[in-house]
């Protein structure tokens, strides 16, 4: 009885936590910390400035879609930055300049002074959903022809597809004579985020520019508070299950009726259409999209889900905000003060996926279920299961009775039997 | 309230639920299966026995579509389904236990159900991230549903324990619980004995035959413990490498030399079935 009511307000403290960290945040940063004393304030700007905490929750939004793939599928995805480069070309496409040389001139609800120049120019907030469904319409492509292999084989595909899609945009500037993404040079400026009716929330703005940090925190935590709950509602329902299922017995789901393409499809489709909400966000983030897509992004993002714990979305996003911030941040402000403390010129973030490859095997050394872990792999990797025991408990029964046996018979063989059947039974 | 449990001479005349006609399965030159005929009547239960090699469990996979025949086919309920998907026989109500349990080990007892539900239930991600009113009208009835399938097997106590930490004879149970949930016309059961002491196996035969009375189902099983066999079933029928070697009531198998034959062998030595 405790022991629900206790389970019920963890369910329950979880996104209360979120939201009450993500308030503090911002009037921290927003109220006090310009009023703080100049070194903090310097502090806050070297260690963790406002625009860090920004990006890092794109990381967040990208790590929760693949955590829909992995963690509640059961399907390793190696190529997830597929779908990070799909949105991020997509808002780019939408919101620039770019489709002049196409003679395109189309504007829909874009902030004003947008709305008249040249090329595509889409609200941010559309954008945002037709980047994610158009994402999502790619997942279920590659999916398609995909899926229909298992484990390891598609762990590879997927990596294949992860090399193939960002390649192509980087190559992309003569695809059947058409300029499709410039090739390294990228698509930018993009159009900044109208803020539309919320103006008045957001101090009165109409766009917002470079320097709305505060701004776009607050629109961003958003957005990944929208990924967390939807990867909550989702995995309660009916094709939670089913994917629960699936991740644990393809063959036996299968035969309840589960139909194994149509709902790992569906895995894909919701985590590509995460990958292209945060790719839309990054690329409005960071007013440009530049083919830096690489296999390593789709390492990081799957080391986050690893770390912060499979399947839960608490974990995931813990995982993200970390290694993130570690990636963005931590290291290089820790090589600058080791540096400067003990004079040496170590060059800290060319050695972070040496220090992530450490975490890593240490915590599949000591804590393999991740920093959060979901309830049900906890159970899996610290409890041996009742069965399991019972037939341990049934094999020493047996063992007794065996060298029972042996004692009254061949009382010279009884020690050697029983360290014999100890060591069949490991 | 059971029905009696002898055997019942009309079962033949009743209309079928599943019959397969002339299947044949080669695996490269090995023939497997050899031109069987077999026919689950409606409201029957049906026994498939054999000593051991003798293609029982291929056989049995070509009912649920895991394997497809080289040659004959498969109806249901008067639908040829010998190329239909397992999913799809599934949700038009074959179900299926396990020979070596494969329950969703990390999803409680009450999911296991639910999951089995899923071709029966409508909501989409839309309906469920939103968690539209008939959302949770359909998620109600189905927690409703397994709960009422879990007390039907008798382990209605534990709908929110994992699968994994259930007794070995509550996860059989369970997984017929979970065949249940699929609503079907024909359960299919796979050595549910197995791993049963001679008491829970006597209970057993009493449970298939609450199951077939209140849920309206026919049964065919897959068996080895003969005892079992020949008091839950109305029919049987005996495989042999392959091949069909009798069909009839367990009086007429029993009394079939054919069949002895099979399992004793002709100079009388007692083979095993294990």
């Amino acid at each position: 009885m405790v022991g629900a009511v206790l389970r019920g307000l963890r369910v329950r403290s979880w996104p209360l936590g979120f939201t009450a960290a993500a308030v503090i945040v911002y009037f921290f940063y927003d109220r006090i910390l310009p009023n703080l004393d100049n070194s903090v304030q310097s502090g806050f700007q070297n260690w963790l400035p406002i625009g860090t905490i920004t990006y890092c929750l794109v990381w967040v939004m990208l790590a929760l879609g693949l955590n829909i793939v992995v963690g509640y599928a059961g399907l390793l995805d190696l190529g997830y930055v597929a779908f990070w480069a799909i949105g991020g070309y997509t808002a780019a496409w939408l919101m620039s300049t770019f489709a002049f040389d196409k003679q395109i001139h189309f504007s829909f609800l874009a902030p004003n002074g947008y709305n008249h120049a040249v090329g595509i120019h889409i609200s941010f907030w559309i954008v945002l959903v037709v980047g994610a469904l158009f994402c999502a319409l790619w997942g279920a492509l590659i999916g398609a022809p995909t899926l229909r292999l298992r484990s390891d084989y598609l762990a590879i595909v997927t990596l294949g597809f992860g090399e193939i899609i960002p390649q192509f945009f980087r190559n992309g500037e003569s695809i059947f004579g058409q300029n499709i993404s410039n090739g390294t040079k990228g698509i930018t400026p993009l159009d900044p985020i109208g803020t539309g009716p919320l103006s008045p929330v957001l101090g009165g703005k109409a766009v917002l520019g470079p320097f709305d940090l505060i701004d776009k925190y607050l629109i961003f935590v958003v957005l990944a508070a929208i990924c967390m709950f939807v990867s909550l509602r989702i995995r309660s329902g009916r094709l939670g299950r089913a994917w629960l299922a699936i991740r644990e017995d393809e063959l036996a789901a299968s035969m309840m009726g589960v139909p194994l393409m149509r709902t790992k499809l569906a895995a894909y489709a919701v985590g590509a259409f995460f990958g292209g909400i945060g790719g839309v966000a990054f690329a409005s983030y960071n007013s440009s999209t530049i083919p830096t897509f690489s296999f390593s992004d789709s390492i990081t993002i799957l080391l986050m889900v690893v770390v912060g714990g499979m399947g839960n979305v608490w974990g995931v996003t813990i995982g993200a905000l970390v290694i993130s911030w570690i990636n963005l941040k931590g290291l290089s402000q820790f090589g600058d003060w080791f540096n400067g403390q003990f004079s040496t010129h170590v060059n800290f973030p060319s050695y972070n996926f040496l220090i992530f490859g450490i975490i890593l095997v240490l915590m599949m050394l000591f804590r393999r279920e991740g920093i959060l872990p979901e309830s049900r792999t906890r159970q899996l990797l610290k409890e041996p299961s009742r069965t399991e025991m019972e037939s341990v408990g049934a094999d020493i029964e047996a063992a007794e009775v065996e060298s029972e046996l042996v004692e009254d018979i061949a009382p010279e063989f009884a020690v050697q039997s029983e360290t014999e059947t100890l060591g069949s039974g490991e | 309230m059971s029905e009696p449990t002898m055997t019942e001479p009309d079962a033949l005349s009743r209309p079928a639920v599943l019959t397969a006609d002339h299947v044949t399965i080669r695996f490269g030159g090995l023939v497997a299966v050899d031109d069987v005929t077999f026919t689950i009547p409606e409201g029957t239960v049906v026994s498939l026995i054999g000593p051991n090699g003798a293609g029982k469990t291929t056989f049995f996979n070509v009912l649920t579509g895991l394997y497809q025949p080289t040659s004959g086919r498969v109806d249901f309920g008067g639908r040829d389904i010998t190329f239909l998907a397992p999913h799809r026989r599934a949700a038009i109500g074959m179900a299926r236990t396990f020979q070596n349990i494969r329950l969703f080990n990390l999803m409680t007892a009450e999911e296991n159900v639910m999951v089995a539900m899923h071709a029966h239930m409508r909501s989409g991600v839309i309906g469920t991230v939103l968690r539209a009113p008939w959302q949770r009208r359909e998620e109600r009835v189905a927690h409703e549903t397994a709960r009422d399938l879990l007390d039907f097997v008798g382990i209605g106590k534990t709908f929110g324990e994992y699968a994994r930490n259930l007794s070995y004879g509550d996860q059989r149970r369970l997984e017929v619980a979970r065949a249940l949930a699929l609503k079907p016309r024909v359960l299919l059961l796979d050595e549910p004995t197995a791993g049963m002491n001679p008491n829970e196996s006597a209970r057993f035969t009493e449970f298939v035959h609450r199951v077939r009375d209140e849920k309206k189902v026919s049964v065919l099983l897959i068996e080895h413990d003969m005892s079992v066999v020949m008091r839950v079933s109305e029919r049987i029928t005996v495989l042999d490498r392959g091949q069909q070697i009798a069909e009839g009531t367990p009086e007429q198998i029993r009394a079939s030399e054919r069949v002895v034959e099979a399992y004793l062998g002709k100079s009388g030595m007692r083979g095993h079935g294990a």
